[in-house]
């Protein structure tokens, strides 16, 4: 018995490590990384299947510009696999050697997929389809270069500006010019003068400097990048940068600590009517563009006043971010999946679908507060011939410094170690805010684990290109 | 002459009817294993394969999209050098030393007070069941809203005795604290356990001890724990596995969609520095590496327990 149970179980065995060893990637099973044979060729027709990872055609913006880039691609057919991008599910595809056809990631994520030989290169599918890529931002589009070759399409562009709680500023004395950025000594002051608290408790939080996402924002603002121009060189421990975050860490400091912020900061009704600028519990913070949409419509009437952020030398400055389409090594449609992308963030597409928006806006009679969109061209037209003012003056301040702020924008550049840069620099402020270290030491800290992190990412992709 | 054929017949009896013996077993082993072999293909390839091939990923520089590169054992020393991996590990020991006997004692407490409620048990069986329902990912969300330091409901309660409560969320000395608070959470399983053995005590047992004099004290002590020993015991080694493998309530309040840039080193487990290199830096081979190094721990600490068990555990029909 003992014999036959042996047998049938080295069959079994077998059989599973067989099944598995079948199972295993066939990454390496195509050298083509366009799919073989690729033309990108504008009036060629095109066939099968788009499958897209990483993109819901959720509102009007998205279906819009979905409906055109499907008829410019029919024949062939567009499913969206929606939701937004699972790096997981997306790698293991990529392993397997069934990648979708097309992705939508992070700008952010670009340089990372790229030197893993995850995405290709565009440069023949802007060539063959003749994308104008000068269209585009010039920072969203350095986001998405990599190592001298486009590897996305940048689209949409996220800000920050400043907002305000008017009735707090004015009630303090105060005016915009305070709480801006082109003074830091003026905001830790008009911080003070707002804050509300004793103890462990606050009131109202005077300012909130939204660390430890805005670091870089307030690193430019100082005149220093956290990364080299190529993308090679940490510069976390510049005096700049740790002069930077000892600024913007004592503003939580002055009002009980980061915790107490963050505490009364997590408490608040961040989307709802009893919002903080809303309730008048919030002085003034630097935050994204689509926070004035969440307040437009939640909260109008709240007493609100708009800024851009602006730099030491009271320059406008943006920290901007946003999405990218990319092309997956071994998408098996890559002229349809270039196609597709060129129509989803061409003007036209982008008029048409603010169109669709400012109809909808009209429909709920609220105003337009504008669409950035990547692209300049379409963002100037837009700008044109949608936005107009709404009879508010404070939502068309609003949107005044989101359009100004999108023209003076920076972006980190991209590198193969994206996620362990920003992991390293977010952890160094993360142990001042928590009180385990001074700012000098965590960053210090944090160069060391962030340039360690490039030299290895660059020195693989460097042998990978020799080799 | 009579007699050695009765022994030669009956020799050659035995044989056949142990060859059908052997024969009809032959056949039941080969049913159940035809029956069972879903599971044991499934087995082989989505378990024990992956866990050999990790073994090997193990081995090398590996980033989920180009083919392994062979690096010997250098992840492994690696594993020396990371000062992460140290705090990780501090953090996940410190937790499951403090977490799993409380999680034991109120699992006790509540199956002890559930053993006596009566008719009302099924009500707070099922009451105390009901939050092991709840996803892992709500409950990391839920700790952030019931440990804030301002609003939540924890220093809200502390509040009524006078009591400033502590910034469970972002000071480090309290972000385990209020994680082993919340993973108390999820004890109705456990509960449900104890409470299952504690209905197979014999009675005769405690009556035996009240004639005796025994106090309910005592006879917690000498019967009760004894005798649901085992069942202790599985709670105590599950668990102590399980807290090894913390990762989803931290990860959700403090690394996942809960935080998605404020993070605090005090909640750094062991799992979730192995996620993060596996899945946010695509360092898949130290991540293997570091998989192994977790099992190896646990096989320790599980020997040792059951080890140790051996001199306090019963089990029933046992010799002693």
């Amino acid at each position: 018995m003992k014999t036959a149970a042996v047998r049938w179980s080295a069959l079994a065995l077998t059989a599973g490590l067989v099944f598995a060893g079948c199972a295993q990637g066939t990454s390496d099973s195509s050298d083509d990384e366009t799919g073989g044979g690729t033309t990108f060729d504008p009036e060629a027709e095109l066939s099968g299947e788009l499958d897209v990872m990483g993109f819901g055609a959720g509102d009007e913006i998205g279906q819009t510009r979905v409906d055109l880039a499907g008829a410019a691609i029919a024949p062939a057919t567009v499913k969206l696999i929606e939701g937004d991008l699972d790096i997981q599910q997306f790698l293991s595809a990529i392993a397997s050697g069934e990648p979708p056809e097309l992705v939508y990631a992070n700008r952010d994520q670009i340089g990372t997929f790229a030197s893993r030989g995850a995405i290709i290169p565009l440069d023949e599918c802007i060539d063959g389809e003749g994308i104008d890529t000068s269209m585009y931002l010039e920072p969203a589009l350095n986001q998405v270069s990599f190592d001298g070759s486009v590897y996305g399409i940048p689209e949409f562009n996220s800000v920050q500006i400043t907002q305000a709680n008017a009735d707090l500023l004015a009630a303090a004395g105060l005016t915009l010019d305070d709480v801006n950025g082109s003074d830091w000594d003026a905001i830790t002051a008009a911080n003070q003068a707002m804050y509300v608290g004793s103890g462990g408790s606050l009131s109202v939080i005077g300012y909130d400097s939204k660390l430890p996402e805005f670091l870089p924002l307030w690193a430019k603002a100082n005149g220093a990048d956290l990364l080299s121009e190529d993308g090679r060189t940490a510069q976390l421990d510049d005096p700049k940068v740790v002069e930077a975050l000892e600024w913007a860490v004592g503003i939580y400091n002055d009002q009980g600590g980061f915790g107490t912020v963050k505490a009364y900061r997590d408490s608040a009704d961040f989307f709802g009517a009893g919002n903080q600028f809303a309730t008048n519990v919030l002085g003034a913070m630097p935050m994204e563009q689509w926070y004035v949409n969440v307040l437009n419509d939640v909260s109008p009437d709240a007493p609100m006043a708009f800024d851009t952020v602006r730099d030491r030398e009271g320059e406008p400055l943006a920290y901007a971010s946003g999405s990218a389409w990319a092309i997956p090594k071994g998408s098996e449609n890559p002229e349809a999946a270039c196609r597709f992308i060129k129509t989803m963030t061409e003007t036209d597409s982008w008029i048409a679908a603010a169109q669709a928006r400012v109809d909808l806006r009209e429909a709920e009679g609220k105003p337009f507060t504008g669409l950035l969109t990547g692209n300049a061209e379409a963002d100037q037209q837009i700008q044109d011939q949608f936005v107009t003012p709404s009879g508010d003056a404070k939502w068309d301040a609003a949107v005044q410094a989101t359009y100004e702020a999108n023209d003076h924008t920076f972006t980190l550049p991209a590198n193969p170690a994206d996620a362990e840069f920003k992991t390293a620099w977010q952890d160094g402020v993360n142990r001042v805010l928590n009180g385990q270290q001074e700012p000098a030491d965590a960053l210090a800290q944090a160069q060391e684990e962030a340039q360690a992190a490039l030299d290895e990412a660059w020195s693989t992709w460097d042998e990978r290109e020799e080799g | 002459m009579a007699s050695t054929q009765v022994n030669a017949s009956g020799t050659l009896g035995d044989d056949r009817a142990a060859r059908a013996r052997r024969i009809s077993r032959r056949r039941e082993t080969r049913a159940a294993l035809l029956f069972i072999s879903p599971w044991i293909v499934g087995f082989l390839i989505f378990t024990l394969w992956p866990i050999i091939y990790s073994g090997y990923l193990s081995l090398t520089d590996y980033d989920v999209i180009n083919s392994p590169n062979f690096v010997g054992l250098e992840n492994y020393e690696e594993l020396f050098r990371d000062p992460k991996i140290r705090t990780a590990l501090w953090n996940t020991f410190i937790f499951t030393v403090i977490q799993v006997p409380l999680y034991c004692l109120v699992s006790l407490a509540l199956a002890l007070l559930l053993d006596k409620a009566g008719r009302a048990a099924g009500f707070f069986r099922t009451a105390f069941f009901l939050p092991k329902m709840t996803p892992p990912v709500a409950v990391g969300i839920l700790l952030l809203l019931l440990f804030n330091g301002q609003d939540g409901l924890i220093n809200g309660v502390l509040g009524w005795f006078g009591i400033d409560g502590p910034a469970w969320t972002t000071d480090p000395n309290w972000v385990k604290p209020g994680l082993i608070l919340m993973s108390l959470w999820s004890v109705g399983s456990s509960v449900i356990i104890l409470l299952a053995a504690l209905r197979n005590v014999p009675q005769e047992l405690y009556d035996s001890a009240k004639v005796d004099g025994a106090s309910w004290w005592q006879q917690t002590r000498k019967i009760t724990v004894p005798m649901i020993s085992g069942a202790l015991f599985f709670i105590f080694i599950v668990n102590t596995i399980a807290g090894f493998q913390t990762f989803t309530e931290a990860y959700t309040a403090f690394f996942g969609s809960g935080n998605t840039t404020y993070s605090n080193d005090a909640a750094l487990f062991y799992v979730i520095y192995l996620f993060r290199q596996a899945f946010e830096f695509l360092n898949m081979g130290y991540a293997s590496a570091m998989a192994w190094l977790l099992f190896v721990i646990i096989m320790i600490f599980t020997a040792i327990q059951i080890k140790v068990s051996r001199r306090f555990v019963y089990y029933e029909g046992e010799q002693r």
